[in-house]
């Protein structure tokens, strides 16, 4: 086979290395063993890559939030005498709770604070990217080429969601234990260190299918709808600021509630850090939380699938 | 041979020797406006080895073919095999077997120019160490060694297009496809990177490339089939097309206002040896000959004689332009 060295015009600013370095490409290549584990790994590996590149932008994102909610509602309500708003919603909570004594509106915000950044960090860490990725460039072809099914790229968008989604609900621990009035630090502990594992892990999960399907069905030129339709409704509707149980005076609203997936979240975490103050039904929990994740995750897998391939 | 890849045609298995095999292949986009029949029944035989040219005006099919041979648009009809496996029944044994330049720039823009290299090296099974190696190779080759912590959104087109063709060949691809890789470049650009294909063929690299240029089909391509509206128009060597269909010179004319009839005729072009078309249509006419001398001129005088005045000419030696021109009597508009 002929080396081409002689060139007459080498490539543009190749001219160091010429013919013989493009004909070295095939007769010098690697030959390369792709795995369904390795590809996967390699993207896994990719995302980090980004994430680690857009650190600072990705933990302001992710910490603003949370540290702005819990500096008005555990320090500033408290110290501006906020029993004339709070004692209601704290109030009300307590009445639901079994143990009802003392307990504050920090404790009940813990687990919906938790759940919201479950669903805003599912829904920025793959929405968004998805959305890019499928606008006019349609980048998404880049990794649609790796040699693997692409409802495995759909797993792995997922994956790569949750984890970032898992990571924002911790965030908040630290915030909502150092950030607080005297006297109205949230009493939470976690009783049961494998529910909670499990809990957190299916929520995020579950934002991250939530994610995939809004960003393969949302119309890109549509997505400031996303924050009026789906985020604001789930968040102030998805038991946050007051648990589930205390809904049930307004027993309506009760019922209508619970298409809310935040919801489950909210309530599965409040089962596992705030148990004394009464709560859904575990099951009810894990069954909407698994099946939930199961379910988003097939549609947002097979709407994936179908806009990548035309 | 022709008889081999006829009884293989009939009984539907795919050609071991060939690097691309399509049969009737069609694609029908729906759309909410109605269906679009982008592809419509085209039949490919490219053999190991070969630089195939697609060539076809804007819309004619080429990336919704290119498209279908990658996996990456689903046919609506026919079949196609890339290094002899089924494009739908295993689109990830393909994947494998495949090196794709898109037409638009995919490059991962979250990623820097050596990462871009890295990663799909790491995708297609590399290790970390490996594909570092791999990405330093390419990018020396390829002349983006001083570009390699840019990101990619901060090259240039042409060394978007450069890395693009790297990221293409990490895994030493059996088929690489190219959809209009030198669109938007300038000449020198261009030329520069045809250098680079020619070397990667003379490497026996197969190649598909797709172009609206007839001049890169004429410079790169080993065949070229010319496609418009969604059919192959002609097949074959550059030579052979313009032996076939393209032999003719074309003279156009142009007048200022109508052609009236037997226009020809009184310019003593009907009839004369080595005519074998003439085409009259609105306010031009247009010849076909293997003896043009004289043509044009008798022409603009015989218009001249009737009040008509000539508003552009034009003589094309046979070349594709020629053979797209014989084939869908329209000019061929880049
Ligand atoms: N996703 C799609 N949905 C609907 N119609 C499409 C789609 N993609 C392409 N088409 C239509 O199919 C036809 C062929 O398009 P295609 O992109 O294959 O042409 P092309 O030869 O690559 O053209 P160009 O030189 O402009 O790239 C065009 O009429 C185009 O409008
Ligand atoms: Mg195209």
């Amino acid at each position: 086979m002929a080396t081409s060295t002689n060139l007459e015009a080498p490539p543009a600013g190749a001219a160091e290395a010429g013919g013989a370095g493009v004909a070295a490409l095939i007769t010098e290549a690697p030959v390369p063993h792709p795995t369904l584990a390795r590809t996967f790994a390699a993207m896994m590996a990719r995302e980090f890559r980004v994430l680690r590149r857009n650190a600072v932008a990705t933990f302001t994102r992710a910490v603003m939030q949370p540290l702005l909610f819990v500096f008005v509602f555990a320090y500033v309500f408290p110290k501006i005498g906020g029993g004339f708003m709070l004692g209601g919603a704290a109030g009300g909570a307590a009445r639901a709770g079994a143990a009802a004594s003392g307990v504050n509106f920090a404790t009940i915000l813990v687990p919906g604070l938790m759940a919201s950044m479950l669903l805003m960090q599912g829904i920025m860490a793959v929405t968004f990217p998805l959305v890019m990725e499928f606008s006019w460039q349609r980048t998404i072809e880049d990794r649609a080429l790796a040699p693997v099914p692409i409802r495995v790229l759909a797993v792995q968008k997922i994956s790569a969601g949750a984890v970032q989604s898992f990571i924002g609900a911790l965030i908040v621990f630290p915030i909502v234990l150092l950030v607080h009035a005297s006297g109205q630090a949230p009493s939470v502990h976690v009783t049961n260190w494998a529910l909670f594992a499990l809990i957190l892990v299916a929520a995020s999960m579950l934002t991250a299918a939530l994610g995939l399907l809004l960003g393969t069905i949302m119309d890109p030129r549509k997505m400031q709808m996303l924050f009026a339709v789906i985020l604001l409704p789930a968040t102030m509707l998805g038991c946050v600021y007051y648990p589930w149980s205390a809904l049930h005076s307004i027993r309506w609203l009760q019922i209508l509630v619970l298409v809310n997936p935040m919801v489950y979240m909210s309530e599965g975490l409040r089962a596992v850090l705030t148990p004394e103050l009464g709560h859904m039904p575990l099951w009810a929990v894990l069954l909407v939380l698994i099946g939930g994740s199961v379910v988003f995750g097939y549609l947002g897998a097979r709407t994936f699938r179908n806009r990548v391939l035309n | 041979m022709t008889h081999a890849s006829a009884q293989l045609m009939r009984t539907g298995l795919p050609d071991a020797e060939a690097a691309i095999r399509t049969e009737d292949l069609r694609k029908t986009y729906k759309t909410s406006r109605g269906d679009v029949q982008a592809v419509r029944g085209i039949d490919l035989d490219v053999p190991s080895g070969e630089f195939f040219g697609l060539l076809g005006p804007n819309g004619a099919g080429k990336s919704t073919t290119i498209g279908m041979l990658t996996t990456l648009v689903l046919p609506t009809g026919g079949r196609a095999w890339v290094a002899g496996v089924d494009v739908v029944g295993d689109p990830v044994a393909v994947k494998r077997r495949i090196g794709v330049v898109t037409q638009n720039n995919t490059l991962d823009m979250q990623l820097t120019v050596a990462e871009n290299l890295e990663f799909r090296s790491r995708f297609f099974g590399l290790g970390a160490r490996e594909a570092g190696r791999r990405a330093e190779q390419l990018l020396d080759a390829f002349g983006l060694a001083d570009r390699r912590r840019a990101m990619a959104t901060d090259l240039s087109g042409g060394q978007a297009r450069r890395l693009l063709i790297a990221r293409a060949l990490v895994h030493r691809p059996d088929v690489l496809f190219l959809d209009e890789p030198t669109a938007g470049l300038d000449p020198q650009t261009r030329v520069n990177l045809w250098d680079i294909l020619r070397v990667l063929h003379d490497q026996g690299q197969t190649i598909l490339l797709t172009t609206h240029y007839m001049e890169e089909a004429e410079a790169l391509c080993d065949r070229v089939a010319v496609i418009d509206h969604g059919r192959v128009l002609a097949a074959g060597t550059v030579d052979d097309l313009k032996q076939s269909t393209g032999a003719d010179t074309v003279i156009t004319v142009r007048y200022e206002s109508a052609v009236p009839d037997g226009l020809a005729g009184k310019a003593g072009i009907t009839g004369r040896p080595g005519i074998s078309k003439i085409e009259t249509d609105g306010d031009q006419v247009r010849v076909f000959t293997r003896e043009p001398d004289g043509v044009l001129g008798e022409l603009v005088a015989a218009g001249a004689r009737d009040g008509l005045h000539v508003r552009d000419a034009a003589q094309l030696k046979p070349s594709l332009e020629t053979v797209f021109l014989t084939l869908t009597g329209r000019e061929y508009r880049e």
